[in-house]
């Protein structure tokens, strides 16, 4: 029983921030080697990653696993696009891209859409900004958020050049026909994002947008394992990212 | 004391209404009577009743924090026993009815936990 | 001391009376945004910060610019700031007050607001902004009260408050600059991702902040028997004038930057705001209404003729803080969200209830800011007298 142990390290660390200095000062000394880096999460990986290959995204008008993920997730629909919450989507392919977008490229990549979600930075421009360490990365790389914790001030919003962030501008049940016991609804007031379904992964299951795209579109795995379908999956092609040149380090490949 | 009459009348009016309730609730007769909590359809509890008790939230917010945070699973209780699937929905709500039990003592003591407001209770109901 | 806020004409009762009813109004519009959730407002998943955000940002600067009188006072001996600079510290206080009260009621979940402390985050900017503004915030109090109490009894104020005050100057300098860090560190938003941006506050914060004081002296010097005397608004004027020199500026590099190097991502944001995206035009007539009263306001400033002359000053004033609030307070954190990360352009205007919260705070800054300068005059007053 060390609850007593744990509000003692809150209490040093508030030293900490109140200039005493301490391990928050060597977090941010130190920086992330996540390949290096050792895991005590119950999944596999060092880094998970998803490939996309675009063209069979263009080529089907579908949204299984957008249904799929909202489903499991509980995530609410709002009709209007104010209040939108969505963890994963489908947009055109100069929203998506627009370091890539040219005006002469062929209707058959910049036509149809592609599917966007969290990437999963390697180096997350939301987790720097975020006041309370609500959201930050996991060992295995997945950025996720505390939602104990999120106090809604909404700057991992601002601080995500991908727009893979949503907000509960009002109670997410009020969007929800139906509540999958499973897996929690959020409240009011918090920041909620794509898992890369960690809970799934915690169990030995892929991301359920992988597992139900019936055109297997979606390739996941570990991008630190030589072997993994992900690496597999990059050999022999050329893949892209969304905004590279950012630096944030995006775990999403898509294959134009 | 300037006004001394006032003054005291005031506070002596100011502690009636304050503890008004209290006074409604013994003439109405419903002065404090504790809840009766339903009994858990397995037990032991993963910690004494007693430690429970007081500590419960305590508990929470470190499972919490442990299983959103640190990626562990299982909490070694004080009973030397291991616990599976440390969450409230995963360990208290196998054994305990959220109306029977939780609900209970927190109405009776007028705290609102925002626990449910995300998370769900189990479909298939306990006692 | 305080009771020195209690006596007071009919006129004081009544400002304070309908002070406190925006107050009421204010309260009870958050109370339904505290139910509903922030879904009351005009932010939206693309625009996600508004009204509250932008309003911080703006008061940010007022409450950082009584450095403009503290500092001639304290650095250099310039003897007229010498009886307001107490005016200065107080509109600091009351600003801070309504800087944090704006965060606050910005939050998802306020109840957890203290989770910032609780969980300090260095790399997080937020966690240095509360860091600066809390400090600030306790240096103003420490340093009018013990300042303002000795001058009361008529005594020296105590030798080991000098070090404090002349902390107090990078202090406010600092305030600004880590509300600027906010913006200006996020390569999400290119908009806002410019090096001047921070001394861009700071010299519109020069302008806006004296400038709102002068028409506080005027109008202290009109409600009391209390002259802050002209020598000491004329100062102030030149402040102002060199502040919005500076600023333009800076504005005027920021667009050379901008356009010139002609980056899309960066273009299409100075777009938006000037010429609007299709139909999407919301904030052109902003845009250019600020930039209007700001030139106009910058080359009367600079006629010393003008400038000089005290039945003027104050439009020119007003015509200060009315540009640059726009500026800060309606355009540069909108401006920033438009278009969104994926080419979307969402437009933003702020609800009734969401005005109504923000009339609130500024209601609460005004009772702050009037019953601690009510202290300030009597105790000028039983001075002079």
């Amino acid at each position: 029983m060390d609850v007593k142990r744990r509000d003692f390290l809150r209490i040093a660390g508030l030293g900490a921030g109140l200039g005493i200095g301490g391990q928050a000062v060597w977090e941010v000394v130190k920086g992330d080697d996540v390949l290096a880096s050792t895991h005590r999460e119950k999944t596999e990986g060092k880094r998970w990653a998803m490939v996309v290959e675009t063209a069979k995204c263009r080529a089907h008008d579908c949204t299984d696993c957008i249904t799929i993920c909202h489903k499991i997730h509980n995530v609410p629909h709002f009709d209007d696009p104010k209040r939108e919450v969505k963890w994963i989507w489908r947009q055109g392919f100069e929203g998506a891209f627009p370091d890539q977008f040219n005006e002469f490229l062929d209707e058959d990549i910049t036509g149809g859409s592609v599917p966007l979600m969290c990437n999963h930075c390697d180096n997350p421009g939301c987790v720097k900004v975020c006041p309370t360490g609500a959201t930050f990365k996991r060992e295995d790389g997945i950025v996720v958020i505390d939602m104990h914790r999120c106090i809604g001030c909404r700057y991992c919003m601002a601080g995500c050049p991908y727009g893979s962030r949503s907000f509960n501008w009002q109670d997410p049940r009020k969007g929800l026909d139906r509540i999958d016991p499973e897996y929690p609804t959020r409240t009011k007031g918090v920041v909620e994002k794509c898992t890369f379904c960690s809970e799934r992964l915690a169990v030995g299951k892929l991301p359920a947008c992988v597992e139900a795209c019936p055109y297997k579109a979606l390739t996941f795995g570990d991008l630190a394992d030589k072997g993994s379908d992900v690496r597999k999956a990059l050999k022999g092609v050329y893949a892209i990212r969304r905004k590279q040149s950012l630096g944030l380090g995006p775990s999403i490949f898509y294959i134009v | 004391m300037y006004d001394a009459g006032k003054v005291i009348v005031g506070i002596v009016l100011f502690i009636g209404v304050a503890t008004a309730p209290l006074w409604y609730d013994t003439i109405a007769g419903k002065s404090a009577q504790a809840p009766k909590l339903a009994k858990a359809a397995d037990g032991p509890c993963v910690e004494p009743k007693e430690w429970m008790r007081a500590n419960h939230m305590e508990l929470l917010d470190h499972w919490r924090d442990a299983v959103v945070r640190e990626g562990e699973k299982d909490y070694k209780s004080s009973t030397g026993k291991t616990w599976e699937d440390m969450k409230l929905t995963g360990t208290c709500l196998k054994c305990h009815d959220k109306a029977r039990f939780c609900d209970k003592c927190h109405d009776y003591e007028g705290v609102k936990p925002y626990c449910w407001d995300c998370h769900v209770v189990p479909k298939k109901e306990v006692r | 001391m305080l009771e020195k806020a209690l006596t007071g004409g009919k006129r004081y009762w009544t400002w304070l009376a309908v002070v406190v009813a925006v107050i009421v109004i204010g309260l009870v519009a958050y109370l339904y945004q505290l139910r509903e959730g922030l879904g009351i407002t005009g932010m939206s998943r693309d625009v996600t910060w508004g009204f509250y955000i932008a309003q911080f940002t703006f008061m940010v600067g007022v409450a950082a610019s009584a450095v403009m009188v503290v500092l001639p006072y304290y650095l250099h001996n310039f003897k007229a700031f010498g009886k307001i600079t107490i005016l200065g510290e107080f509109l600091a206080i009351s600003s801070v007050i309504m800087c944090m009260l704006f965060i606050f009621v910005d939050m998802g979940q306020p109840a957890r607001v203290f989770n910032v402390l609780l969980h300090p985050t260095l790399h997080s900017m937020m966690f240095w902004d509360m860091m600066s503004l809390g400090g600030y915030l306790f240096l103003n109090i420490l340093i009018s009260r013990v300042v303002f109490s000795a001058e009361a009894k008529g005594i020296a104020p105590p030798k080991w408050i000098k070090p404090i005050i002349i902390l107090s100057i990078p202090w406010a300098v600092s305030i600004h600059t880590v509300t600027a860090f906010l913006y200006s560190g996020l390569s999400a938003r290119p908009f806002w991702m410019t090096a001047i941006l921070a001394p861009r506050f700071l010299a519109s914060a020069f302008a806006a902040g004296p400038s709102i004081l002068i028409l506080l002296c005027l109008l202290v010097r009109k409600v009391s028997r209390f002259d802050p005397g002209d020598k000491a608004i004329r100062k102030l004027s030149e402040i102002v004038a060199y502040a919005m020199a500076v600023n333009f500026f800076f504005v005027l590099l920021e667009l050379f930057t901008g356009l010139y190097s002609g980056i899309p991502q960066h273009i299409e944001h100075f777009h938006y705001l000037f010429l609007g995206i299709g139909s999407a035009t919301g904030l052109v007539p902003w845009a250019w209404s600020s930039s209007i009263l700001m030139v106009v306001a910058l080359v009367m400033l600079l006629l010393p003729k003008v400038r000089t002359n005290l039945r003027i000053l104050p439009w020119i004033c007003v015509m200060v803080v009315l540009g640059l609030w726009i500026d800060k307070g309606i355009d540069l954190i909108v401006t920033g969200f438009v278009p969104s990360p994926v080419g979307t352009v969402t437009e933003y205007s702020p609800t009734a209830p969401e005005l109504l919260i923000t009339l609130g705070v500024y209601a609460i800054g005004a009772l702050i800011i009037t019953v601690l300068y009510k202290i300030g005059i009597a105790v000028r007053e039983a001075e002079a007298a």
